[in-house]
């Protein structure tokens, strides 16, 4: 069970989406006002428990007398604005943002992304064979989990839940510029040596599968790791008072790995160490 | 927060580097040695936390006193700001003239971009690295344009120590390359910034009627020319008054966007919060500009007044000068004349015994052409990575450290100068009706006489290409700089305002003409293009990240390639670079395809 606090109550702001009047509560982005009438946006690099830092462009809008399209995920819906979600050029960007995007790092566990490269008719191929592509290694450090950069799509997500929107560990950041641009720690060294305290809280974050547990990483490369056979339970964590949520992910009755509740007021899916890596203990069964 | 530092340990250079700029460190919470105080004691945290903004210049010492910046040094600094060494070297790596990895102490920096590329830069480079030859000291990089362009091809040469040497070779050959990078304190002096200015002491001129004829090392020969009586009117109007004037003068932001400058400044005089902020963009990067620097270094009080001006308008204290790291000339003329007018009660707590206090604080940008980005430019003073910043909110309302921000470019805030002594109707007499007073152009490429010129607004593209002698056989002109377009020899007849440019289909930007006559390959060209906006782009956001990228590749893919077997190429890159200009974060991504696309357009470039 999970509880939703109720907050102050916000004025209501009419402006039309698609040609049609919407009522939203001050505050909201076209995106939440986009998804309380049912519509469609896709989005990569907005987070539900983070600030969006409007950097993967795909949910582009086309708003009334501006000159370029707007991200919906983090304009703010204003009185009286004429906001079109589906227009042709919208729609063109989110298929060249899907192209460049499927065409420079590997998409193959991000979910939602193929049924939108078919929804756009988006064709990464045509790039050429020698497009630049990321290119990297897994980089494994030990066993807790491993950061394959050949699937980061820069949606600094990790970053901000490292840094000032949750961790407050900044063990992580992004480092150099332009496609040379990477998440990396501090002097881009073995995650051991660095600030990483292990909360996984950017795994819980990341939208693409580049960070990843250990367990599902291992389980991937045999061919073993199968969604459809995992059960998700979830408790509440033993090691101390806190008492977060925890979801375990269960697969042929192992764990396989743990998240938490996004919506948990108290947690808003973040775990320490303890509760995110320290499971092997109940299944210990020798 | 709890920081977490590595073990490497800065050495004495280093710490000595560091320390020369934030002082020496007060607990071994800093970086000291531990003393029995320390145990029972911290210091440190929210104190040192808010001089975040130090970051930048704490890079640049070390880079400037030992050539690259080492872990020890990084994590001794993060230690000294309560930085994490985490963003600490997110932020080092996004600079090009910053390095993590050990390097000689000597960087040559030589232009490759348009203007040198036309006058021989790649066989430059060739000479120097064959006369160098390998274990030389010295690292030569090739650099985009390092705004010297009328004395294409340029070098530059940084000789880390204490203190840093600096020398320029432009024209450069080989031999004076060289010289410069082995020994930049014996370098030939550079010429004076007048020789830029092919008008330098012509009647009638207002933005340049000093540069040449005063000494811009004196202020009294800047009074004597006329300095200081703009601030003194000011005095008088009031700062309602002075906003006034600048909204009747008509006077628009010359940095590209053409923003109404008085608007601007009441909308950040308006606001209800403060501190405000004042912000000097000069951070000039623009392929083919160099008109700011040429003002800077001629006529640098100038600079100095009219940012007072503007902060008393607007109600600041403060003004931030950003100034391009690759300026060293300017960076020391700058810095003697605030020094200066801050003896002289020209700047301080009691500017002209007005009871209006305000300062004049200089940053160096560490090259990045999207710190001209005015955002971006916040996030660099701050101490962060120079990336743009999503808009709302506007800069006016929450700006530099969260305040009331106005941010003007070199060119437009010296505007103000003839604005206050002539009187907005005089000034707004001059151009056009939508387009007023005078405007600086950056003629370079081939022309006879390269240089920055003034000429009122309306005098068309040919006539400032007549002032600068136009060679035989002329190709094409880039108006605006990289990000903005070429037009051809039969368009000479376009008048440079921003509403001729625009109803022409192009745009003035930052005042660039680059003439290239028909010896210059035009593909070459494009992708030089191409690849400066690759190499400057933030990475922030994924149509400019990618994009142009896969621009770049395309065009290497038609170098040699016309008609039908470019086409799948160019029907490609037209995709691309509308949504690049579509749903790109800032004006770089946006702007990245337009010289390209007006070049297939207007030029027939690969037909
Ligand atoms: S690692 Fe994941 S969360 Fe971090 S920037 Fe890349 S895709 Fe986003
Ligand atoms: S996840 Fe960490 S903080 Fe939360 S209850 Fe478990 S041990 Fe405590
Ligand atoms: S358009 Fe380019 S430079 Fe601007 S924010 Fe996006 S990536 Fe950065
Ligand atoms: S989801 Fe809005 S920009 Fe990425
Ligand atoms: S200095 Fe080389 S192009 Fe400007």
């Amino acid at each position: 069970m999970t509880v939703t606090p109720l907050g102050i109550p916000r004025r209501m702001l009419e402006f039309t989406l698609d040609g049609e009047e919407a009522r939203v509560p001050e505050g909201s982005t076209i995106l939440d006002a986009c998804r309380a009438a049912g519509k469609d946006i896709p989005t990569l690099c907005e987070g539900d428990t983070l600030r969006p830092k409007n950097a993967c462009r795909l949910c582009v809008v086309e708003v009334e007398g501006a000159r370029t399209l707007v991200p919906a995920c983090s304009r703010k819906a204003e009185p009286g604005m004429e906001v079109r979600t589906d227009t042709e050029r919208a729609r063109h960007s989110r298929k060249v943002v899907l192209e460049l995007l499927a065409s420079s790092v590997d998409l193959s566990t991000t979910p939602e992304v193929a049924g939108w490269l078919k929804e756009y008719e988006a064709k990464p191929d045509r790039f050429g064979p020698d497009a630049a592509r990321l290119n990297e290694e897994p980089r494994v450090d030990d066993e807790l989990y491993v950061r394959d950069y050949d699937k980061c799509i820069l949606c600094y997500k990790c970053v901000d839940a490292c840094g000032d929107q949750w961790q407050n560990s900044f063990a992580i950041s992004v480092a150099g510029r332009g496609f040379d641009a990477r998440i990396a720690v501090e002097h881009d060294a073995p995650l051991t040596d660095s600030a990483c305290v292990y909360c996984g809280n950017c795994i819980e974050v990341c939208p693409t599968g580049a960070l990843s547990f250990k367990s599902e990483f291992d389980m991937r490369a045999a061919g073993t790791w199968d969604e459809a056979r995992q059960t998700e339970t979830t408790t509440v964590c033993a090691y101390c008072g806190v008492g977060c949520n925890l979801t375990l992910h269960v697969q042929d009755n192992e764990i396989v790995k743990v998240t938490s509740p996004h919506d948990n007021p108290v947690t808003h899916g973040n775990l320490c160490i303890k509760g995110r890596f320290g499971y092997q203990h109940v299944q210990n069964r020798d | 927060m709890d920081l977490h530092f590595g073990d490497s340990k800065p050495t004495d250079e280093e710490r000595s580097a560091v320390d020369a700029l934030l002082g020496p460190p007060e607990s071994s919470w800093e970086g000291a040695d531990r003393s029995d105080a320390d145990l029972r004691w911290a210091r440190g945290g929210r104190e040192a936390r808010d001089r975040r903004d130090l970051l930048l210049p704490g890079l640049h010492a070390v880079n400037d006193r030992i050539g690259w910046i080492s872990e020890g040094a990084l994590d001794y600094l993060c230690r000294r700001l309560t930085v994490p060494p985490a963003e600490a070297y997110g932020v080092a790596t996004f600079y090009a003239m910053f390095s993590v990895r050990p390097r000689p102490a000597t960087v040559l920096h030589v232009c490759t971009d348009l203007a040198c590329a036309a006058a021989g830069a790649p066989r430059l480079c060739a000479g120097i690295e064959a006369r160098l030859g390998p274990g030389s000291g010295v690292s030569v990089e090739r650099s985009p344009c390092l705004g010297l362009c009328e004395r294409a091809p340029a070098a530059l040469a940084i000789k880390a120590g204490d203190p840093v040497r600096t020398a320029v070779s432009a024209p450069a050959t080989v031999e004076e390359a060289v010289l410069a990078a082995n020994s930049p304190g014996s370098a030939p002096e550079e010429p004076p910034a007048a020789l830029a200015v092919p008008q330098a002491g012509q009647d009638g001129l207002m933005l340049l009627h000093r540069v040449g004829v005063v000494d811009p090392s004196s202020l009294d020969d800047y009074r004597a020319h006329g300095g200081y009586t703009a601030l003194r009117r000011a005095f008088e109007l009031g700062p309602a008054g002075v906003i006034r004037e600048v909204t009747d003068s008509g006077l628009v932001g010359r940095g590209g966007a053409a923003f109404p400058t008085g608007r601007k400044w009441q909308a950040t005089a308006s606001q209800p919060d403060r501190p405000h902020h004042l912000v000097c963009n000069a951070d000039e990067s623009e392929p083919g500009t160099f008109k700011d620097r040429v003002l800077m270094e001629g006529d640098p009080y100038a600079l100095v007044e009219a940012m007072t001006v503007a902060g008393y308008a607007t109600g600041a204290h403060k003004g931030y000068l950003y100034l391009r790291g690759e300026y060293p000339r300017a960076l020391h003329l700058l810095e003697h004349a605030i020094t200066q007018a801050r003896a002289r009660g020209l700047l301080g707590d009691d500017v002209l015994g007005q009871g209006y206090a305000f300062d004049i604080e200089i940053r160096r940008g560490a090259g990045a052409y999207i710190c001209g980005e005015e955002t971006a430019l916040f996030n660099s003073i701050e101490g962060y990575r120079g990336e743009p910043r999503s808009k709302p909110p506007f800069p006016v309302e929450k700006g530099l450290f969260g305040k009331p921000t106005v941010e003007n470019n070199v060119e437009t805030l010296v505007n103000v100068l003839p604005i206050l002594t002539m009187g907005a109707p005089a000034y707004a007499e001059i151009g056009t009706g939508r387009s007023t007073g005078p405007k600086l152009f950056c003629v370079s490429g081939s022309v006879e006489r390269p240089g920055v010129y003034e000429v009122p607004f309306g005098a068309t593209l040919g006539e400032v290409l007549a002032l600068a002698g136009v060679r035989e056989g002329l190709r094409a002109v880039l108006l605006g700089g990289a990000a903005g377009g070429f037009v051809r020899p039969d368009e000479l007849d376009v008048p440079l305002t921003f509403e001729g440019t625009r109803e022409a289909g192009t745009t003035l930007g930052s005042g660039v003409v680059m003439a290239f006559d028909d010896g210059v390959p035009l593909p070459r060209l494009l992708l030089r293009i191409a690849e400066f906006f690759r190499d400057e782009s933030c990475g922030q956001c994924v149509p400019c990240r990618v994009g142009t990228v896969r621009q770049e590749e395309a065009l290497h893919r038609i170098v040699e390639r016309t008609g039908a077997d470019a086409a799948d190429d160019i029907a490609l890159l037209r995709e691309v670079g509308r949504a690049m200009r579509d749903a790109s974060i800032c004006g770089l991504g946006q702007t990245a395809w337009n010289a390209v696309e007006s070049a297939i357009d207007r030029l027939g470039a690969y037909e």
